[in-house]
């Protein structure tokens, strides 16, 4: 018993680092209805950007994720400018087929030796991994540490989304980019805003990531994307607490199909259900025909 | 004159959709454009409010040039678009629709006043508040949307095709909120297929047929000319 409360626990961990990573593929999705298959890799910049921060310029924990974050923010706004904008009237695939070769530059421009280069990296763990019980589940203060950032994170853009005036402008873009015009929107500027936000939300899963699984190198980011992804269609694309159902789903999925099942089957159950989702029900869990995007 | 087009000409890929529009409004006044359906009405409209740029000619609002200034500040200098196919957003709730209106707006105190204006015309919106404006009727939609259009305190308000898709009744109801509107101060751009009730509250009209203005004038010598009855207002012309 204990031992699968244990592996819940890993799931839960697993599953809120996919929730940051989905969160930025609905999220933009619901703004340009365009998948952004390099997502993946802004979480792997991510990634290096925060091991850099603390363990080789020695900034405190806190300052390397925001850092993280700031620097994701940016990369997020220069891709969608620089490989997004310009198709954004285009038909869809011009944009899709953009946003593969992004995924590709960033992971082999990542590679070479006077960037992250092309090797593993063993992370340091920047605080002391401690076990604790807590009502006979074991846990750990990373894990821990990792939901309650999450969970709080969740609730600032969930405020943000609905409480503040560039919330309800995010919301108007979702649906009509020239209704918004009309009220005032600059549109160009919210669909930024939503990738700086999306892409930082993806940093810092890529730092915690790192902290809890400490090895990283240039590719790291496929497969955590594209199971992020699979979140995001599981919950409903471009709907943002289905974002975050689809990833606790896809966490619990995986690590206790590694656990109980066998650890080679984990992925291809975790695509299996993409697969299944995509046919059964492509709107997702929380999809309506109509859907609410944002 | 508030507002002036000139030789406009609008492209839609390589199909010319407006081939050199011109036509004014006065301020204070409610000015109509008539026209069946592709004739170019909507087109001016969205060129008038930025969503579209002319090849060539000209927008000029309050004596100032406006034909490539984006959209999103168009509104900020008083121009109020509400648009064909009324575009309300149907994820927010009315009171969220009506506050988007005011997007350009930073007095708070300002906003409120507006709000409770707005749902003082148009009654039904304070019932339906709360109620995201997708699930709302036709009629309650186009409320909407002009409530939404007026809450950025235009100085021009663009209305297109209001009265589309609503029954008799609420077409009156529309057409008298227009007229109010517009007595309490605001300058009028009215597109509609519907010329007969169009004609009836307009001071000027212009008749628009594949991108040219084909007749223009006082909206009581357009709503007399002849071949505008028979075309537009549904009568049979006699022929003798």
């Amino acid at each position: 018993m204990e031992h699968v409360m244990e592996q819940i626990i890993n799931g839960l961990q697993l599953g809120f680092m996919y929730a940051l990573i989905a969160l930025g593929y609905t999220m933009v999705y619901g703004v340009v209805q365009l998948i952004n298959f390099a997502h993946g890799d802004v979480f792997m910049v991510g990634a290096f950007v925060g091991y850099f921060g603390f363990a080789v310029w020695g900034l405190p924990l806190p300052l390397a994720i925001v850092n993280a974050m700031v620097i994701c923010a940016i990369l997020g706004m220069v891709i969608e400018k620089i490989a997004y904008r310009p198709l954004r009237y285009a038909p869809k695939i011009a944009a899709l087929i953009s946003a593969l070769g992004v995924s590709l530059f960033l992971e082999y421009f990542s590679s070479l030796k006077f960037v992250f280069g092309p090797d593993y990296r063993v992370v340091p763990r920047p605080i002391h991994e401690v076990h604790w019980h807590i009502l006979g589940i074991p846990i750990t203060n990373i894990q821990v540490m990792v939901i309650v950032v999450v969970l709080v994170m969740l609730l600032l853009l969930q405020l943000l989304i609905y409480r503040t005036r560039i919330g309800m402008a995010m919301r108007t873009v979702a649906v009509d980019h020239n209704a918004a015009r009309l009220m005032g929107v600059n549109v160009d500027n919210t669909i930024s805003l939503t990738f700086a936000i999306g892409s930082a939300f993806a940093a810092l899963g890529g730092v915690l990531y790192a902290i809890a699984y400490p090895q990283i190198q240039p590719f790291m980011g496929i497969m955590p994307g594209l199971k992020a992804f699979t979140a995001a269609v599981l919950g409903g694309i471009g709907i943002i607490p289905g974002a975050v159902i689809g990833a606790l789903i896809m966490g619990q999925v995986e690590t206790l199909t590694a656990a109980f099942i066998s650890s080679q089957l984990r992925d291809a159950i975790a695509f299996a259900i993409l697969i299944l989702v995509l046919l059964i029900r492509p709107t997702g869990i929380l999809g309506r025909s109509q859907t609410e995007k944002v | 004159m508030i507002l002036e087009v000139k030789e406009l000409e609008v492209y839609y890929g390589a199909i010319r959709a407006l081939q050199g529009i011109s036509f004014q409004v006065n301020e204070g006044e409610i000015v109509t454009l008539i026209g069946a359906n592709g004739a170019g009405k909507s087109t001016t409209m969205r060129t008038v409010s930025g969503l579209l740029q002319p090849r060539k000619g000209e927008v000029v609002f309050q004596g100032r040039r406006i034909n490539r200034i984006p959209a999103h500040k168009i509104v900020r200098l008083g121009i109020s678009h509400v648009p064909e196919g009324r575009q309300i957003f149907p994820n927010l709730t009315v009171t969220e629709n009506l506050l988007m209106g005011a997007y350009t707006r930073r007095d708070r105190a300002g906003i409120k006043q507006s709000l409770e204006e707005v749902m003082d015309r148009f009654p039904r919106l304070r019932e339906r508040a709360k109620q995201l404006a997708g699930t709302l009727s036709g009629g309650e939609q186009q409320m909407v949307a002009m409530g939404r259009g007026l809450m950025s305190k235009p100085k021009l308000l663009i209305l297109d095709e209001p009265s589309m898709g609503l029954s008799p009744l609420l077409v009156e109801e529309i057409f008298n909120i227009i007229k109010t509107i517009n007595l309490q101060g605001t300058t009028i751009l009215l597109v509609e297929q519907n010329a007969f009730m169009a004609l009836q509250v307009a001071h000027q009209a212009y008749v628009l047929e594949t991108g040219r203005i084909v007749l223009s004038g006082p909206a009581r010598e357009v709503q007399a000319n002849p071949q505008i009855r028979s075309a537009y207002l549904g009568e049979v012309q006699m022929v003798s």
